[in-house]
């Protein structure tokens, strides 16, 4: 097992997706089996290979520093859980 | 008309320019067929008052002799792309009620061509997955089935809504969104044709993400022309997705014509893996025959990374994808679910939201950038990725093709390899490496298993040449007459 059930729980809590302590066992499985696979790469000698950072060899285009206003307001709040007076709501943050 | 749906799109854009029927005509003969196919569960969202807008709009035009490239055609849009006002689930329930304020460019590209949307098509939730089975609307079936058996046959996936579609009729080509496979492999196992351009060819924006640095759109369609016609609509710059890139779009249908002659493929021996039925070995040295009499030179390439492409896929593709799924928090759109505080808030909205497969990808994710494994597992797949497209470029220097299976095996039944995330990450094998390298790849149909369901060749070629990809996909496509269709010849 390359993961136990209190990292299970820890990398829920960072990922923000709450998971019931029943489920942190098999869910502890699930990901050690994927982690046990993708394990082979230490076979691979990579010493002195640059990582991939752009997979077709382009420079990035320029454009103009000028502003772009999208101005939807109502077309961006339509699709909010919770609105109020053309703001997003969400529970207290400040006590 | 039943017989409008089982049209080429260039078949289909003759018919519409000699006025041999309507455009409303070829949608209402879609829509029709939708309706009775709604078992296969193809469509999320069927979209008909959309469609015959569109339709008479194509009408119109047509009337006065103003047809556009894609005037007329009905297709289906994978509902991973962002179309204004019209549902948008990327198959999952956290994406409840989406209506984008905004559309996609590939989509947009297709709409000033001409195109109508018939509908948003079904797929495995965030196009995590090679069976559609994780889509919250439930799987898509494939309208194929083993002969004498009654079981229901996977689409494959991610793109599965669109390929049962395409391969049903229910559309005469759709979009799909390939990140390790996902156009391709459901290609072959509906015995249709699915392209995954270059990446960078096609515009993002508006494609819900999955793994940035690997995603990218193409056509699924039932011949070889109908795709480079789809491609050369759906690509182009984007100045909205600075890696998209600016180079101008060939006539890739007027391209394709030129066949195999003095091509040089590579097989790669390193796709010959443990397991792989011998049915798929025999076809595979079909392809080469049929390349040769084309007048292609084959030889035997070394692609000597291959193995590590799938693990290297599963550290890379969940990275950007629990990346990319932070934005869905409750806030802004889609489901939320009511917590105590605002971090109960976001921790029950995603867990009731998403998935376990969409979960399990964000968690690995998670763990693999977080601190401490960031060198270990990260770092060291994006290493061993440059080794991969490293091969490529290598064989790429002798070859101007790979020729290869697309999938290890043909469609599996709804069940099969469903307990073992492994085993379904399997399907990929074949599949990845392009992703990993950006280069261009298709499935093109090429036999029948030997229980009777559709398996296809895969082409790899040289990033930006899809039109020679085409070409030899176009030279198979002839050698195999591949006529067969889920119920029976089209």
């Amino acid at each position: 097992m390359f993961l136990d059930k209190t990292t299970v729980a820890k990398i829920a809590r960072l990922a923000r997706v709450r998971i019931p302590e029943a489920d942190r066992d098999r869910i502890a499985g699930e990901l050690s089996n994927i982690l046990a696979f993708v394990e082979q790469l230490k076979e691979v000698d990579t010493k002195g290979v640059a990582p991939m950072t752009s997979v077709v060899a382009v420079s990035l285009k320029q454009r103009d520093d000028t502003v772009t206003v999208i101005g939807d307001r109502d077309g961006i709040l339509a699709n909010a859980p919770q609105m109020e007076h053309g703001f997003f709501v969400v529970p207290k943050v400040i006590e | 008309m039943a017989s409008l749906t089982t049209l080429s799109i260039a078949g289909a854009r003759d018919g519409l320019r000699a006025r041999e029927f309507s455009a409303l005509e070829l949608t209402q003969a879609h829509l029709a067929a939708m309706a009775g196919a709604r078992r296969l569960n193809a469509y999320i969202t069927e979209t008909p008052e959309h469609a015959i807008s569109q339709a008479a709009e194509s009408d119109a035009r047509l009337a006065r002799g103003e047809a556009r490239p894609l005037e007329g055609i009905p297709l289906g849009i994978k509902d991973l792309f962002c179309t204004k006002g019209v549902l948008t689930t990327a198959g999952s329930h956290i994406l409840d009620g989406f209506h984008p304020p905004y559309e996609s460019t590939v989509t947009a590209n297709l709409w000033r061509d001409g195109a109508v949307m018939l509908g948003k098509t079904n797929m495995d939730e965030f196009a995590m997955g090679s069976s559609n089975i994780t889509s919250y609307y439930g799987p898509a079936l494939s309208p194929w089935r083993r002969p004498g058996s009654a079981a229901d046959l996977v689409p494959g996936g991610s793109s599965g809504g669109s390929a049962a579609a395409v391969a049903a009729g229910l559309c005469l080509g759709a979009t799909g969104t390939d990140t390790g496979g996902s156009i391709r492999q459901p290609a072959s196992f509906c015995g249709i044709v699915g392209l995954k351009p270059t990446y960078g060819r096609c515009s993002r924006l508006g494609i819900v993400a999955f793994a940035s640095s690997l995603d990218q759109a193409g056509p699924l369609a039932r011949n070889v022309r109908d795709c480079a016609i789809l491609l050369r609509s759906m690509a182009g710059h984007d100045p909205l997705d600075s890696t998209s890139v600016d180079r101008p779009v060939p006539d890739y249908e007027a391209m394709m014509g030129r066949g195999a002659k003095g091509l040089r493929i590579g097989v790669p021996k390193q796709y010959r893996v443990d397991g792989m039925p011998s049915e798929i070995e025999t076809l595979w040295r079909q392809g080469i025959d049929w390349l040769k009499a084309a007048g292609a030179t084959v030889r035997d390439i070394d692609l000597p990374h291959t193995k590590y492409a799938l693990p290297t896929y599963y550290i890379v593709a969940p990275a950007e994808a629990s990346s990319n799924l932070a934005r869905y928090d409750g806030v802004r759109y889609g489901l939320r679910v009511p917590g105590a505080s605002i971090d109960e808030m976001y921790e029950l909205t995603r867990a009731a939201g998403f998935g376990a497969e969409v979960k399990r990808r964000v968690m690995i994710g998670t763990y693999v950038l977080s601190a401490g494994y960031y060198d270990a597992y990260y770092l060291k797949a994006q290493q061993v990725r440059s080794l991969i497209a490293r091969d490529f470029a290598t064989a790429f220097e002798s070859v101007d093709l790979v020729l290869a299976p697309t999938a290890p095996s043909a469609a599996f039944a709804i069940g099969e390899k469903m307990d073992d995330p492994i085993a379904m990450y399997l399907n990929d094998v074949f599949t990845v490496p392009a992703n990993l390298a950006g280069l261009p790849a298709i499935s093109v149909p090429a036999g029948l298993s030997a229980d009777g369901l559709p398996l296809g060749l895969q082409l790899i070629g040289r990033a930006f040449e899809e039109d020679m990809v085409l070409a030899a996909a176009k030279t198979i496509e002839d050698a195999a007459g591949f006529s067969h269709g889920p119920g029976g010849a089209r």
